[in-house]
């Protein structure tokens, strides 16, 4: 008996339950409510709901990505050369947060934004003006920045940790100025990280939908929101399949472009 | 010069650090307010602690969550194991293929892989924890496969080899050359499949059935319904939980370390 036999449950289960339920979504998006064939759930990408919900979910995902980045790259290379470098521990306390349950975080978010929040009783008790800062796209932008960061911060900080030491020194050694070696080694050698942190915090921030929710209200509508209540609300199944074969072809075109860019990565992928 | 850089240095780390905590330590603040504001301290108090232990919606919630994660995360060790073992008979090329199939929900939008399982149950079967169970067991399956195979890749061959020519029947030589090798690798992938499946809410949100709840879907009613300062004790509680598991998980692993390096001493 060939020990490949073993292998028999996880090729049941992957095509049962992760190749069949996409041709599901398939099938639905490519039929009317009838049942006959169409292209109409696809092509209603061209409404003007639809596509200003998806050029919202672009925006505010390459926005969080953006800022997620140009916080996360300075931490993480304070803390690679720190002390404690490769001991883990202080980036534990970075990481930690993403183990709190995604709701808890969106809920504590509330507690600080909400008008009878933490934020808006700061300001009044300087006299200044209350803000209207829940129910806004920086609402949103914030809960996504603040739920996704630690996706960014573990991976940069994993590729700054495995440059090998020497090659900096042989750089300064070389002659190269600290912004030299900065510029030429450690960028390029941190870039597989980078992209892998890229990856993680715009492919969850551009399906998202929980946060627009609840801090966006009704008045930030993400594609998210769209597929949702297709599913939940309107119960066109059809349309919401089609919204969602949009949204795939759209997130496995943004990997191949960004994968493109990460030749030889792959063991920094996810944590 | 060196010094303001590294005053700098430190600020900044520290200024992320108050950013990304201070929430939660508002929470943790709430949590023991007896004043249903978020503003107002009204005094101490742990009535949203004796509430939230008699509220059914939350109990039977956190009941759900921990049965299903714990079935979902052995169910997915198993596969994924048994499949790592087979996979490693494989050539190389087919192996890339076996694992990126695991990996399709894991680089897909979460949104989409619940709309998919949802709609093969609701085509096939009915909506319930049966459909919970699978859609987290399919979530989990790809860190086994990515913490168990890398395992089975740095394994010398020869070792297990040579307990066959001593005589050792293929299990047996499985069993006491192999496995304690695999093991780690095992526990970090059934412990990521486990938080993976505690933390999600998109998919279960999809595929659960009516009237089940996990902690993540009531925490959503909840955030919908308005203020409920007991959720604010439940997010202390499950913090505290996972500051204690995280260290617990270290102290083992660093007991092993040391006892690891005391023999090697010997």
């Amino acid at each position: 008996m060939s020990r490949k036999v073993l292998t028999t449950p996880y090729i049941v289960w992957g095509a049962a339950f992760i190749i069949l339920p996409l041709f599901m979504v398939l099938y639905y998006g490519c039929t009317g409510s009838d049942g006959s064939f169409t292209l109409s759930n696809i092509t209603a990408m061209a409404d003007s709901v639809h596509y200003k919900a998806f050029w919202n979910s672009v925006w505010i995902a390459l926005a969080s990505t953006l800022i997620c980045l140009v916080i996360s790259y300075p931490l993480a290379y304070i803390l690679s050369k720190g002390k404690h470098r490769g001991s883990g521990i202080v980036i534990m306390l970075f990481i930690l947060p993403m183990w709190i349950n995604f709701l808890l975080r969106v809920l504590a978010l509330q507690v600080i934004l909400s008008k009878t929040g933490i934020l808006n009783a700061i300001l009044g008790f300087f006299g200044l003006p209350l803000q209207k800062l829940m129910y806004t796209k920086g609402a949103v932008l914030v809960g996504m920045v603040y739920d996704y960061i630690p996706f960014m911060i573990l991976p940069i900080y994993n590729a700054l940790c495995k440059i090998d030491k020497d090659v900096i020194e042989a750089a300064h050694d070389l002659g190269a100025s600290a912004r030299v070696t900065f510029q030429k080694i450690i960028i390029p050698l941190s870039l597989p990280g980078v992209i892998s942190g890229i990856i993680m915090v715009f492919i969850p921030s551009i399906s998202e939908f929980v946060v627009a929710d609840i801090l966006g209200g009704s008045k930030v509508l993400l594609f998210g929101n769209v597929i949702d209540q297709e599913f939940n609300v309107a119960n066109n199944w059809n349309l919401g399949s089609g919204l969602s074969i949009v949204l795939m072809i759209f997130i496995f075109i943004s990997m191949a472009i960004m994968n493109r860019h990460a030749s030889e990565e792959g063991d920094n992928m996810l944590w | 010069m060196v010094k303001a850089k590294s005053f700098i240095e430190k600020f900044y780390v520290a200024f992320i650090g108050f950013l990304l905590y201070a929430p939660l330590l508002v929470l943790f603040v709430c949590s023991f307010n007896d004043s249903k504001s978020r503003t107002v301290w009204g005094g101490f108090t742990l009535h949203w602690y004796t509430d939230l232990f008699q509220n059914e919606e939350v109990l039977s919630a956190v009941r759900t969550s921990l049965l299903l994660t714990t079935l979902a995360a052995l169910i997915a060790t198993l596969i994924g194991t048994l499949a790592c073992i087979g996979m490693t008979a494989m050539k190389l090329r087919f192996q890339k293929v076996m694992e990126g199939l695991s990996n399709i929900p894991l680089l897909n939008a979460d949104i989409v892989t619940g709309v998919a399982i949802m709609l093969l149950f609701v085509h096939f079967m009915s909506l319930g924890f049966t459909s919970m169970l699978i859609a987290h067991v399919t979530l989990g399956l790809p860190y086994i496969i990515l913490n168990v195979m890398p395992r089975f890749q740095q394994l010398d061959k020869n070792v297990y080899e040579a307990a066959q020519d001593l005589g050792a029947s293929a299990v047996y030589a499985f069993v006491k050359v192999v496995l304690p090798e695999i093991i780690p690798g095992i526990l970090s992938g059934f412990f990521f499949a486990f938080t993976v499946s505690m933390d999600d809410f998109v998919v279960t949100y999809f595929t659960k059935g009516a009237g089940i709840n996990t902690i993540s879907t009531m925490l959503y009613q909840q955030l919908r319904r308005g203020i409920n300062p007991q959720m604010y004790a439940l997010s202390t509680l499950l913090f505290l939980t996972i500051l204690i598991l995280l260290g617990l998980i270290n102290h083992m692993s660093a007991t092993k370390q040391k006892k690891a390096d005391r023999e090697e001493n010997r």
